[in-house]
């Protein structure tokens, strides 16, 4: 990849990242042509997507959670929300939602500048998260477009049952596929879905082998602000695709690269020098000002070495891969495998693996106003790892996309002081392995 | 029994924190256990099959002081769980033998996964129900959920949960359900002869008391309320809508009432009209409740509605049915599910020429006078544009 070397980016960026940026704009400009090509466009959410399905009947995949996103990063959110506000939407409740529906009424235009057209067909997977159903109700609102739902239940006791996987494929079977081809016009073709998904698979092992260099000491990544990043195709609309397996296996030859020199992750400032501070990181980060985020961290050499969020559209590094030879039941086990579909013992259980596994200091909470799905019952969960793991655990608290929830002093004030604790309790372990 | 002394009964049982009647009812006969269960929706005849006494944990409202349960939350999570840790954390809710934790919200579902962190000696059960209404699908999905948890509950109870157990259990809350039926058309018909705060207190009892007695209970205060003449107001006719999981203080109910608004619909304790029809008492039983659920049950903001052209329907219903003049949106604040759906129904009600008005309160709100001053405006508002 020579990307880098072409343009002139004020910050650091991996080849990779601008990769990635370039497959996000290529999705836009297709999403903004599609029905001029004849195309059709399916709005789909992030976790429990079924890229490889859509795929199946060439639709082109919009995600109301990416576009959020990218509003946020863009510092576009912020009057989408208060939009959304005027509108009647309470402050109360989610800004990827609010964010989403204030994009719609200031006129549809998508993060990169370019209209969004309205979807032929809305696909709910509802996974993790009820606010998405609701969501799902409310984009209706303002479509006139075939709507198609899947219920998801939750891994309340930590393992999918028969039942579940039984009520998913059936769904899918009955009712979500026979939607798709009535909108696409295309007859599904499962051959055509399995060569996808054995795609997927491919990129699922790469994934994981760099999620899991982090393991490694310098970690070569940062598997929070960078892991973001690495999951960004995966979970999108890319998952399934060659180009996506072509992303992770160079993302994979640069990560081994860094890890041969013995180097730690780029950040925006360039190659992080020293590893002081490992840390595991449950919830989702804050994108409005995401590089200052992530600056609180590395100047204080902290660096993120496993991360809850970068498994919210996929858990993979617990065995799960797509499988071709069962398409629906595979689907049917990662929609039910995301990881706010999991119970609360068993998201404790899979971040005491990463404190262990990736041998870190400390565990600190990320804690968004607007997503009650990740965040109610942080709390508990903290004192419960700190509690099994004897580390220290801190806690702050931003939002997805609302700026007025991203406090710069005081997020900045606690990292620092949860960075001295951690530094003191090494040290204080330390000197008791030298006595 | 007077319509005072009933009301005075129920009063005691929801200002009673420590569930005295849940603890005299297990030790009236050994063995007997008590299954708690978290808003809006559980099929109670299968606790009640069961032997069990089910009993609906609505938070601490606004007479607990909520200590523990703060820490366990962040500040933008609605009150509801932390009021409910709270009572377990104290011990409160040591009569249960078990709780159950429907599929309401992200909150709720959560709440399941701290029980079983922090309370692992009980039966602790996130109960899902089918988002999907095809009874081949959400039907089929739903019948083996009912059939997992009566194993579950048969398990604990140490006996068989038969069919013929569960086909009395559901006669029996059909008979309840029949005399909220009744309840509900009593107070649309002549609402001063039923004000809202006493039927909220009724519906209250039902969440404590074995269902037999709540139905006497309920067939006893209208026998009452029909001999007690009571003066009738000046009052608009109201829906209330969006109090379905965390409970309203009992003033804010009595402020909507002294501003103006007659009461004739509410969404109070769902688990105890979900079912709008009789659930048929032959046949197979878990499929008949799977059923009801699929083909006759309530509509509430948990519930997902398949068809764009149907959302709000249900409450334009209620508002068409009780002959009301408008709706107040009455939301917990940070109710996800609530909040979300309220632009939507106001957009319903809005093409029907429906007039509403919105506010938000927390279990333990204390400053009222802002709500009332908002009934009491809607009210006018209401009479005025009636008169145009």
């Amino acid at each position: 990849m020579n990307i880098a070397a072409n343009q002139q980016p004020d910050v650091q960026k991996e080849d990779s990242m601008l990769l990635q940026k370039a497959m996000i704009n290529a999705n836009y400009e297709a999403l903004a042509s599609a029905h001029d090509e004849g195309k059709k466009i399916s709005s789909t959410f992030v976790p429990g997507n079924l890229n490889e399905l859509l795929m199946c009947f060439d639709l082109v995949r919009n995600l109301p959670e990416i576009n959020a996103l990218q509003a946020g990063m863009r510092k576009k959110s912020g009057g989408y929300i208060m939009e959304a506000e005027r509108g009647g939407h309470s402050e109360d409740v989610c800004t990827y939602v609010k964010s989403d529906l204030g994009m719609m009424a200031k006129g549809q235009v998508g993060p990169s500048g370019k209209p969004l057209p309205t979807p032929d067909i809305l696909l709910l997977s509802y996974t993790g998260c009820f606010t998405f159903m609701k969501w799902f109700e409310l984009v209706r609102d303002q479509y006139d477009c075939e709507t198609a739902m899947l219920h998801v239940p939750y891994q309340a006791d930590g393992k999918v049952t028969k039942n579940m996987r039984k009520f998913v494929v059936a769904q899918l079977k009955e009712q979500v596929i026979p939607a798709l081809e009535r909108v696409s016009g295309i007859k599904f073709d499962i051959d055509r879905l399995r060569g996808y998904l054995a795609e997927s698979a491919k990129a699922e092992d790469d994934l994981v082998w760099v999620l899991q260099s982090a393991k490694n000491r310098p970690t070569p990544i940062d598997a929070y602000f960078g892991g973001v990043y690495y999951c960004g195709p995966i979970f999108t609309a890319f998952r399934g695709t060659k180009d996506t397996t072509a992303y992770y296996r160079a993302l994979r030859d640069e990560v081994a690269a860094r890890l041969d020199l013995g180097l730690g992750p780029v950040t925006p400032d360039g190659a992080m020098d020293e590893e002081r501070i490992r840390l595991v990181v449950e919830g989702p980060p804050n994108w409005t000002h995401f590089r200052d985020f992530w600056k609180m961290f590395y100047d204080e050499g902290a660096v993120v070495v496993a991360s809850s969020y970068t498994k919210v559209g996929g858990v993979y590094d617990f065995g799960f891969r797509h499988d071709p030879e069962h398409p629906l039941e595979t689907l049917a086990d990662y929609c039910l495998g995301c990881y706010t579909n999991h119970s609360l013992p068993a998201r404790v259980d899979m971040l005491t693996t990463y404190m262990d596994e990736y041998s870190a200091d400390g565990f600190l909470v990320n804690s968004i106003k607007s997503c009650n799905s990740f965040s109610a019952g942080q709390l508990l969960m903290l004192r419960e790892i700190e509690e099994r793991t004897g580390k220290p655990a801190g806690f702050i608290e931003t939002d997805l996309v609302d700026p007025r929830y991203f406090s710069p002093a005081n997020v900045k004030n606690r990292l620092e002081s949860y960075f001295q604790m951690i530094e003191q309790k090494k040290a204080r372990g330390n000197a008791r392995t030298a006595a | 029994m007077t319509v005072e002394e009933i009301v005075r009964r129920c009063q005691d049982l929801y200002d009673d924190l420590d569930f005295k009647l849940v603890q005299r009812w297990k030790a009236a006969e050994k063995g007997r256990k008590a299954i708690g269960h978290m808003p809006v929706y559980v099929p109670r005849e299968l606790i009640h099959a069961a032997g069990m006494l089910p009993v609906g944990i609505l938070g601490g409202g606004d007479q607990l002081d909520v200590i523990h349960g703060d820490a366990y939350y962040q500040s933008y999570i609605c009150r509801i769980p932390r009021s409910t840790i709270e009572l377990a954390v104290t011990g409160r809710l040591d009569c249960l033998d078990g709780m159950l934790f429907p599929s309401t919200c992200d909150v709720i579902r959560n709440l399941s996964g701290m029980w079983q962190l922090k309370f692992r000696d009980k039966l602790i059960r996130y109960f899902d129900v089918p988002q999907n209404f095809d009874p081949n699908i959400g039907g089929v999905f739903y019948t083996q959920e009912l059939q997992s948890l009566r194993d579950e509950l048969a398990e604990l109870a140490g006996r068989e949960v038969s069919d013929d157990d569960l086909r009395a259990s559901i006669a029996l809350y059909n008979e309840n359900r029949r005399a909220i039926r009744e309840l509900y058309n009593y107070r649309s018909a002549e609402p001063w002869q039923v004000p809202t705060p006493e039927v909220y207190l009724l519906m209250r009892a039902g969440m404590v008391m074995p269902v037999n007695e709540h139905t006497a209970l309920i067939r006893n205060y209208l026998a009452a309320a029909t001999k007690t003449k009571r003066h009738i107001k000046d009052n608009c006719r109201v829906v209330i809508n969006g109090l379905f999981c965390e409970q309203p203080p009992l003033g804010l109910l009595k402020s909507i009432e002294m501003a103006g608004c007659y009461v004739v619909d509410d969404d109070f304790m769902l688990v105890a009209r979900w079912l709008l029809e009789d659930v048929p008492t032959t046949g197979d039983p878990l499929k008949n409740l799977s059923d009801a659920f699929i083909d006759f049950s309530m509509e509430t903001s948990c519930k997902y509605v398949p068809e764009k052209k149907d959302k709000g329907k249900f409450l334009i219903e209620s508002v068409r049915r009780n002959s009301a003049e408008g709706v107040i949106f009455a939301s917990p604040s940070f109710c996800d599910p609530a909040l979300l759906d309220r632009p939507m129904l106001q957009n319903a009600l809005t093409a029907q020429r429906i007039p509403y008005t919105a506010f938000k309160y927390a279990e333990n709100s204390g400053q009222l006078q802002p709500i009332r001053e908002q009934a009491g405006t809607f009210a006018d508002s209401i009479k005025l544009w009636s008169a145009a």
